[in-house]
């Protein structure tokens, strides 16, 4: 008897819990609801606004609060760079509150643990709050599924670091502060031979992962065009991810003289650690995964010495805008601030500009209680606009092509006595 | 070739020694303890915070991981599996299962999941035969494999709680009738599986480096492959298993494809089961469904 009522507990708990998961695919559908009432709610507001709008014109000013919203992994795998994302736009939101009394940022970060579902989760979140622009996502895969839904739903996303071009190809309203991936291979063969730094190329890169095949792919189409050589291309998966005693053993026998490694840095250790236990020492380059490296708790940093990876930031640069921010983060939180704080850092900054290049242009903003869609809209239209630009601590004269992507120079530092230094 | 083979043993003696776990769980409990790749990543866990946190040597912190882990293998036995020894094996499948989630997730909550480096415990030089460099690890881990079949061997066929053990997995009911008391040989088998398991744990992350609480999944996974493909229940066969499964795996990498090298090994796995159901070392056992 006993065991029966179990049992239909039991059954009536499966039953709910499907249910629960038939409910997932509708619920975006009821949140759309929601979202255009709020929306209809906020022009009739915003009708009320106008008056106090027009009387604000004359000077040109932004005012109010905007609502703000980050998506990263800020645990996980990837938690590194989730929380120097949002550290970095914590400074810069403080920052900016400071600047200005009549403009306020409220920030709201969101954790999505590097997972594609966890962040559509995160985004459905701030859309609860209201938010009215998103910094995010961090990583690649989880900024896809989220961008599609905020194109959708016409909510502003400048992504610090997710650099695949299927991440901007999701939506005019999606824009990158990094280099998008054939930027970033291309820019790396550039640098390696611009600056000589080999002319044997290894690649190790996991192909069950976008980022890397997609750097991957720009890299070798861009070395066959300016004459580098690849001699050794290996791939490894998420589910292989531990031995590479192959993959190294390959570079050494086609005699590379150079790796290159556009993964992110919890392969990259294992590569280090096991090219270093083989006996065999070769210049290794990075990409932006790489960075987070000297992170790594436990890490012996003295393996990764001389590694090279191409970082728009180097936290020892000598500019006033870098020193700055490298002594705020450090007081802070305890670190050397790494390319991902720095991308962070510029987010904000580079949503700030564009609201007040708009204020400026038609005679001011109040940015209270807009709607996504207008807010969505204003800013598309600075990004895309080729007479906005931002200098940034990850490059000056940041400008922006329609389509999302950012223009700016690429730089590399290299690993020496576990610090970066520019190369 | 020859560095390829040799890297293929020691990447075979790590399923192998995972493998035997499994393997000794499987032929005494009759049960396939899904949570043994957890309870490697544990003692991983234990390992490095023994020695990173606490600054212990090598010896002590490994020792102190063993001895977590046999703890730790008795209380989930104690509290997951010994309420469901009646149960169907499909249930008692489904809560090691849930078990390895738990562990999962606990070492998530604990640790977070930020990958730590694991520090490196064997600290010798390498071994270098002309152009042919062997790690110290895997020799390390060779070796280990070594002696632990031999004294599971030894232990089984030559002890009485190892005769207890081997009459509790050939018929639990005329063992309990034999005067042999079923539940403590089981708990003592999950004992010596879990403390197999932080050894393996120890020299997993030695040979692979990077620490995070799915680390002992994958592995698992393929440590089971591998003592299926040498007969599950036997010890030699998991050896033979384990350590042919690492040079195909290597093999397969690096004259085929680095990309397909797990579909070959679980091809050669099909393959295998096809021609010899039992497994390699397997022994013929008609068993009532």
């Amino acid at each position: 008897m006993k065991k029966r009522l179990l049992l239909a507990i039991l059954s009536a708990m499966m039953v709910v819990s499907l249910a629960a998961c038939a409910g997932a695919a509708p619920a975006p559908a009821a949140n759309d609801a929601a979202a255009e009432e709020t929306s209809d709610s906020e022009e009739s507001e915003e009708a009320t606004e106008d008056e106090t709008k027009t009387e604000g014109s004359a000077d040109g000013t932004l005012t109010g609060t905007l609502k703000l919203g980050m998506i990263g992994p800020l645990t996980g795998a990837a938690a590194l760079y989730g929380n120097a994302v949002t550290n970095g736009t914590k400074i810069a939101v403080d920052e900016i509150n400071a600047i200005s009394s009549s403009f306020q940022m409220e920030y709201q970060p969101e954790d999505d643990e590097h997972d594609a579902e966890k962040s559509v989760n995160a985004y459905n979140k701030l859309r609860d709050w209201d938010v009215q622009a998103i910094v995010g996502c961090v990583t690649t895969t989880p900024c896809v599924a989220v961008a599609a839904e905020a194109n959708n739903d016409r909510v502003f996303m400048l992504t610090p670091s997710a650099s695949a071009t299927s991440v901007t190809e999701q939506g005019d309203d999606v824009f990158q502060l990094c280099f998008s991936d054939p930027n970033q291979g291309s820019a790396s063969a550039q640098y390696i031979k611009d600056n000589s730094l080999g002319s044997k190329i290894a690649i190790i890169y996991n192909n069950s992962d976008v980022y890397s095949t997609g750097i991957y792919q720009t890299f070798s189409d861009k070395a066959a065009e300016v004459g580098l050589e690849v001699v050794s291309t290996t791939t490894f998966t998420d589910d292989t991810a531990n031995d590479f005693s192959v993959q190294l053993t390959d570079a050494k026998n086609a005699e590379a003289d150079l790796i290159f490694l556009p993964i992110y840095y919890t392969p990259a250790s294992l590569i280090l650690q096991q090219a270093d236990a083989m006996g065999y020492d070769v210049p290794m380059f990075g990409v932006d995964g790489m960075d987070g490296i000297l992170g790594l708790e436990g890490f012996d940093t003295a393996l990764a010495e001389g590694v090279m990876l191409l970082t728009p930031f180097s936290a020892d640069a000598k500019d006033e805008a870098t020193v700055n921010f490298v002594t705020k983060y450090q007081e802070d939180y305890k670190e050397v601030p790494i390319q991902f704080a720095a991308d962070g850092y510029d987010c904000p900054y580079a949503i700030y500009e564009a609201l007040k290049f708009y204020a400026d242009k038609n005679g001011g903003l109040d940015v209270t209680g807009m709607s996504n869609e207008e807010i969505c809209d204003i800013l598309v239209s600075v990004f895309s606009d080729s007479t906005f630009s931002v200098d940034g601590i990850t490059g000056e004269d940041m400008t922006w092509t329609a389509n999302g992507e950012v223009n700016k120079a690429p730089k590399a530092v290299v690993i020496k006595d576990g610090v970066y230094v520019g190369l | 070739m020859l560095s390829y083979f040799i890297n293929g043993i020691s990447l075979g003696s790590v399923y192998a020694i995972i493998a035997l776990g499994y393997t000794m769980v499987y032929g005494i409990a009759k049960m396939l303890n899904f949570a043994h790749g957890d309870v490697i990543m544990i003692g991983g866990y234990m390992a490095f915070c023994s020695t990173a946190y606490l600054g212990w040597p090598a010896i002590p912190s490994v020792l102190f991981a063993i001895l977590v882990c046999t703890v730790l293998g008795v209380i989930i036995e104690k509290l997951a599996y010994k309420p469901l020894r009646d149960a169907s094996s499909l249930a008692v499948l489904i809560t090691a299962i849930g078990v390895s989630y738990f562990l999962q997730n606990a070492a998530l909550l604990i640790w977070s999941s930020n990958p730590k480096a694991f520090p490196n415990m064997v600290k010798f030089p390498n071994l270098v035969i002309g152009d042919i460099q062997i790690s110290s690890v895997a020799i390390v881990t060779i070796i280990a494999c070594i002696i632990i079949m031999i004294v599971l061997t030894l232990f089984t066929t030559k002890t009485k709680m190892g005769k207890a053990m081997r009459a509790v997995s050939e018929d639990k009911g005329a063992a309990q009738l034999m005067g042999i008391n079923v539940n403590a040989t089981i708990s003592m088998t999950f004992a010596i599986g879990s403390g197999l398991a932080a050894i393996a744990g120890v020299l997993l992350c030695s040979a692979y480096p990077t620490l995070m609480p799915t680390t002992g999944a994958m592995p698992g996974i393929k440590a089971f492959t591998a003592a299926v493909f040498g007969g599950i229940g036997s010890i030699p066969g998991a050896m033979l298993g384990g350590i042919l499964l690492g040079i195909i795996e290597i093999f397969a990498k690096a004259y085929i494809s680095t990309q397909l090298s797990d579909a070959i090994v679980f091809a050669v796995l099909i393959i295998v089961l096809i021609v010899k159901p039992t497994g390699l070392l397997g022994k013929k056992i008609s068993e009532k469904v």
